[in-house]
């Protein structure tokens, strides 16, 4: 356990002294969109690491908190509103896409989902007095909560840890209730949990809601960031993203999308800068992955931490757990 | 690809070379020779990617003929691919001027790629060269330091109107083109200068952007003498096939990137006898051209197109700016006004200069898809010398009225 | 008249062209489960390997039916390796089988950039098919009817095999019920991989056969797959018939679609899947509740 604490300290002073130690406002700036979209792909590991729930429309639900918040800036709303808006349109929107979607599970909530993003995406591009079509909609200034103005890499980044390290806890927390126990039981063992007497459904339902609301916030940190939204960034391969975000670091586990997003970003951004054909690149990674630890990245490293551990304590052993999957 | 890379490679050792020696020996008169740095924006990965290489190669042939020095200044060159999205656009546009410190950018590709970082870049003051077609950016929202060189979206299909009417002769037309802002700007600046000089638009047709079979839209198609097209990509090669399927026979009339030189490798013979106006033509006899042409056969063994011509004079405004500006490029207010007093006589599209929006005046070219030796070549058959984004309408009323989009000008019944 | 005539002809085309892209679709993802995402990049494949021969890209030209034929069997080589060498350690994975799709459908499009960089190609309609065939007062174009005729011999091949061969007998065994087929003594294993080689074989077909209308270009692989998965949605997976008369189906609402509601034109694919889905999750032809 304290080793547990030594390193969550680790992790902490690094985050807090991000600015102090990278190289340049580029690096600060690749942080903050590894943070935002780490709480983007926590938010969906919600339905699929702990309700089973593969979704293939999140970037939907993304642009629609984007939009929101673009579109209330561009009506004359101030930023306050803007926000608050753009977060009740955000969970109204998932539960509308819960309500659709879970009339199936497994492959047929893929589908739908998947279904739901496309429409959205076209919408997006379609109804141009709302979105302005393919030409998007510009986010002119940053907030100023408090006067304390988020327009420099700094400040971004510092508000966007606070909203990343709330999310984290606020999902530790969850996990351990009574409510995530519940959830992970439908993940698991559905029948049984509707024989215990559990509504599964509304169980579900809610998780969708939680998954709504973190990816609402996301949504707005990202347009804020960017300061612009457009079609694109709905589109199916923008899902497909950070889906493999969530599967790749290990779906089901509190650390894994935020190992996911920080390996998606770093070879989008960085790497690419130096390696022509990073997109295949970032293919074979995911390819790699699924050999050497199948289960994802945080519990796949953690797996062959523990056997290298075995292996080296207790070396006459060795022949015994050589068997083991 | 292992020449670009080592390429890249080679140029970032020099590049920390150099930064190593401004920092080693902080006097002025060795941060005057400094590298110049200069930015490209392109699309490398995915479905747009077809244009992005060629942009990349444009701007390389001009600074090998360079021998990489404007103005007596090393060029230092980073491309960066934004893969195609506005996010990674930002992120790519903030790694340039945030980390690499460019002196210009040159790029992006897509419209929405520019509309995304366009506020970001001017904060910034970093002069930016774009072919992305978005109208506003040098009419209703323009940029002070952003330089077009190319075309806005409408401005080819201006002088192709007239020549539509008062050359083909043509009176009634079916426009159709992708549903969204570049096929807008391009059909709407069409049907303004068409039904000016008498013709009609009878109907506008839009598929949407991912379309495998345009069939349905194609029969769409009727009561008309001819047809405006404004694909982009490769989808005019679809659209040509599935309209010679359809039997269609009436002259079809497009753009840039419908009647692209890039695509005659591409096209079958369905396309004979198109016609396309375009600010670059392949058969312009200039001497620049012809080097241009000789340098892109030689390391690509391809014709070049609209997107490497685009990106090769961009960066000839660049070097030429630069030379005007006695190659300086610190105070950036003074370098962009050099960059738009830039006036060049010859480039492979001819005579270029700028507005005081920033947006190219110079010549379009009308030509007709013909078989030469064989092969399908543009042909030229018309040059409109001098043509400005607002054809031959007065600016303050031009820009009085809204941006051409879906519904303006409206259809008249 | 014509207009209704050419529609009501082109969906039936279009149909054919969708099936051919979802029939292995549907086969891979009844019999193994698994949603093979790198469908549309094996599509895209199969053209690409097709046009390098039909054009002459390595200097020598193929007729277009044995470029067809080699593309296919290339093709299925590839599937059949990623099946043996990837696929098979992630049995009932879902998770893990989305990853190693994905990630193998952004190395097939990025590999396909670096060998045949961005610029389109175009596969010319195979010889004595470029013509037109005359049905009373319509035309239509010969080859889109060759494509009619082409996908009813696949389907009706396919059925054969499914239906009057051993193999096809342990396929639908396994489909069915695959511990059953096993506790039988039917090979399982081995069957997947002859299953994902067809499927992927049947994907790189299409991409040629589809090649004359479509044209190759980068992103082909990202328009494609979510045609097939409207298609399998429809028909049901796994269901022969279902890919079939799904993919005529989604050929109808396609073409008419797009013709009498063009305002609509980018949900006409994609509101009659969800409404199928919200009615009923299983499609129209599937037996499995997912």
């Amino acid at each position: 356990m304290s080793a547990r604490l030594i390193a969550l300290g680790i992790a902490f002073a690094t985050l807090v002294t991000v600015p102090y130690w990278m190289p340049g406002d580029y690096y600060i700036n690749v942080a903050s969109q590894i943070l935002f979209y780490a709480i983007f792909a926590l938010g969906l590991n919600v339905l699929v690491g702990y309700a089973g729930l593969v979704s293939l429309g999140h970037a939907g639900l993304f642009g629609i908190a984007a939009y929101a918040t673009a579109y209330m800036l561009q009506t004359g709303y101030g930023h306050t509103a803007a926000i608050v808006v753009a977060l009740i349109v955000g969970i109204a929107s998932m539960a509308v896409y819960a309500v659709l979607s879970l009339r199936s599970t497994g492959i047929g909530f893929i589908m739908i989902t998947l279904a739901l993003g496309e429409i959205l995406w076209g919408l997006a591009y379609r109804w141009i007095s709302l979105t302005g079509g393919d030409n998007g909609i510009s986010v002119r200034t940053r907030p100023e909560p408090f006067g304390f103005s988020l327009a420099s890499p700094n400040t971004f980044y510092y508000t966007t840890l606070i909203i990343f390290l709330l999310s984290v806890a606020a999902m530790a927390v969850l996990v351990r209730s009574p409510f995530g126990a519940s959830l992970m039981g439908t993940r698991d063992q559905p029948r049984r949990m509707n024989a215990l007497g559990y509504h599964v459904w509304m169980i579900r339902f809610y998780a969708c809601l939680v998954s709504g609301l973190l990816t609402a916030v996301s949504g707005i940190l990202f347009v804020y960031y960017t300061q612009f939204i457009s079609p694109q960034t709905l589109a199916l391969t923008s899902s497909a993203e950070v889906l493999l975000m969530v599967i790749s670091g290990g779906a089901g586990t509190l650390l894994g999308p935020i190992v996911g997003a920080t390996l998606v970003v770093v070879v989008k951004t960085v790497v690419s800068g130096f390696i022509e054909r990073w997109n295949f690149l970032l293919g074979a990674v995911f390819v790699a992955i699924v050999i050497l630890m199948p289960e994802g990245l945080v519990p796949g490293s953690a797996r062959l931490w523990r056997l290298a551990w075995r292996k080296l304590n207790a070396p006459a052993k060795t022949a015994a757990t050589e068997g083991e999957p | 690809m292992s020449r670009k890379v080592t390429r890249r490679k080679f140029m970032a050792a020099t590049a920390a070379g150099a930064a190593l020696a401004t920092f080693k020996f902080p006097s002025p008169a060795i941060a005057q020779a400094a590298p110049f740095k200069l930015g490209l924006l392109t699309i490398k990965t995915g479905p747009l990617a077809q244009g992005g290489i060629q942009m990349e190669q444009g701007v390389v042939t001009f600074l090998k003929e360079k021998n990489y020095t404007f103005a007596g200044r090393k060029v230092d060159f980073i491309s960066a691919d934004t893969g195609g999205n506005p996010a990674g656009t930002k992120t790519k546009a903030q790694e340039l001027i945030e980390r690499d410190k460019v002196d210009a950018i040159l790029g992006p590709l897509a419209a929405f790629e520019l509309l995304a970082i366009s506020d970001y870049v001017a904060q910034h003051k970093t002069p930016m060269l774009s072919l992305a077609g978005a109208d506003d950016m040098t009419q209703r929202k323009p940029n002070p330091y952003f330089l077009r060189p190319s075309a806005c979206s409408s401005q080819a299909m201006h002088p192709m109107a007239d020549f539509a009417a008062k050359e083909l002769k043509l009176k009634k037309i079916v426009t159709i083109s992708e549903d969204f802002a570049f096929g807008y700007e391009q059909m709407g600046g069409f049907q303004q200068t068409f039904e000016e000089n008498g013709g009609k638009i009878v109907n506008k047709i839009w598929p949407p952007l991912v379309t495998p079979d345009y069939t349905p839209f194609v029969a769409q198609i009727a009561d008309c003498d001819g047809v405006c097209q404004g694909f982009a990509g490769s989808n005019p090669l679809r659209f040509m096939k599935t309209y010679a399927a359809a039997g269609l026979k009436y002259p079809v009339v497009t753009g840039e990137t419908g009647g692209d030189d890039a695509l005659m490798r591409a096209f079958g013979d369905e396309a004979l006898g198109m016609y396309s106006c375009c600010p670059y033509t392949l058969d312009l006899a200039t001497d620049s051209n012809k080097r241009f042409i000789a340098a892109m056969q030689k390391d690509y063994k391809v014709d070049p197109g609209f997107y490497a011509a685009g990106l090769y004079v961009a960066a000839a405004v660049v070097a030429a700016g630069l030379e005007k500006a006695k190659g300086k490029s610190d105070d950036k207010e003074a370098f962009v006004k050099a960059l738009r007093a830039v006036d060049l006589e010859d480039t492979p599209r001819g005579p270029i200069k700028f507005d005081h929006l920033g947006n190219v005046i110079g010549d379009f070219y009308v030509r007709r898809v013909e078989k030469v030796n064989g092969k399908l070549a543009n042909k030229t058959v018309k040059t409109y010398h001098n043509v400005s984004q607002f054809w031959t309408y007065d600016e303050t009323k031009f820009l009085a009225q809204p941006v051409y989009s879906r519904n303006y000008p409206p259809l008249k019944s | 008249m014509n207009f209704w005539l050419v529609l009501t002809a082109n969906s039936v085309t279009f149909g054919g062209l969708l099936f051919l892209l979802s029939a292995g679709f549907s086969l891979i993802f009844g019999l193994m489960r698994i949603p093979n995402l790198t469908h549309g990049s094996l599509f895209m494949l199969g053209a690409y390997v097709g046009a390098t021969f039909v054009v002459g890209l390595l200097g020598f030209q193929l007729n277009f039916w044995l470029a067809a034929i080699l593309a296919t069997l290339a093709v299925a080589a590839v599937g059949a390796l990623a099946e043996r060498l990837l696929l098979r350690r992630l049995p009932g994975d879902q998770l893990a089988q989305v990853l190693v799709t994905l990630g193998l459908s952004f190395m097939a499009a990025d590999f396909c950039l670096m060998v045949w960089g961005g610029d389109p190609l175009n596969i010319a309609t195979p010889g004595g098919l470029g013509g037109f065939v005359r049905f009373g007062v319509m035309v239509f174009p010969a080859y889109r009817l060759a494509i009619i005729v082409i996908a009813i011999v696949v389907a009706v091949g396919l059925w054969l095999l499914l239906d009057r061969t051993r193999l096809g007998a342990m396929i639908r065994a396994g489909v069915d019920d695959p511990d059953m087929a096993r506790v039988v003594g039917i090979r399982v294993s081995q069957l997947f991989t002859v299953v994902f080689a067809l499927g992927a074989g049947l994907a790189a077909f299409a991409g040629i056969i589809g090649g004359p209308i479509l044209s190759v270009y980068p992103g082909l692989d990202q328009d494609m797959l979510p045609l097939a998965l409207v298609v399998v949605i429809l028909g049901g997976s796994g269901s022969l018939l279902g890919s079939f008369v799904g993919s005529i189906i989604v050929g109808f609402i396609y073409n008419f679609g797009q013709a009498l509601l063009p305002e609509l034109a980018y949900f006409v694919l994609f509101m009659p899947m969800l409404l199928v889905l919200l009615l009923r999750p299983q499609g129209l032809f599937g037996r499995h509740v997912p």
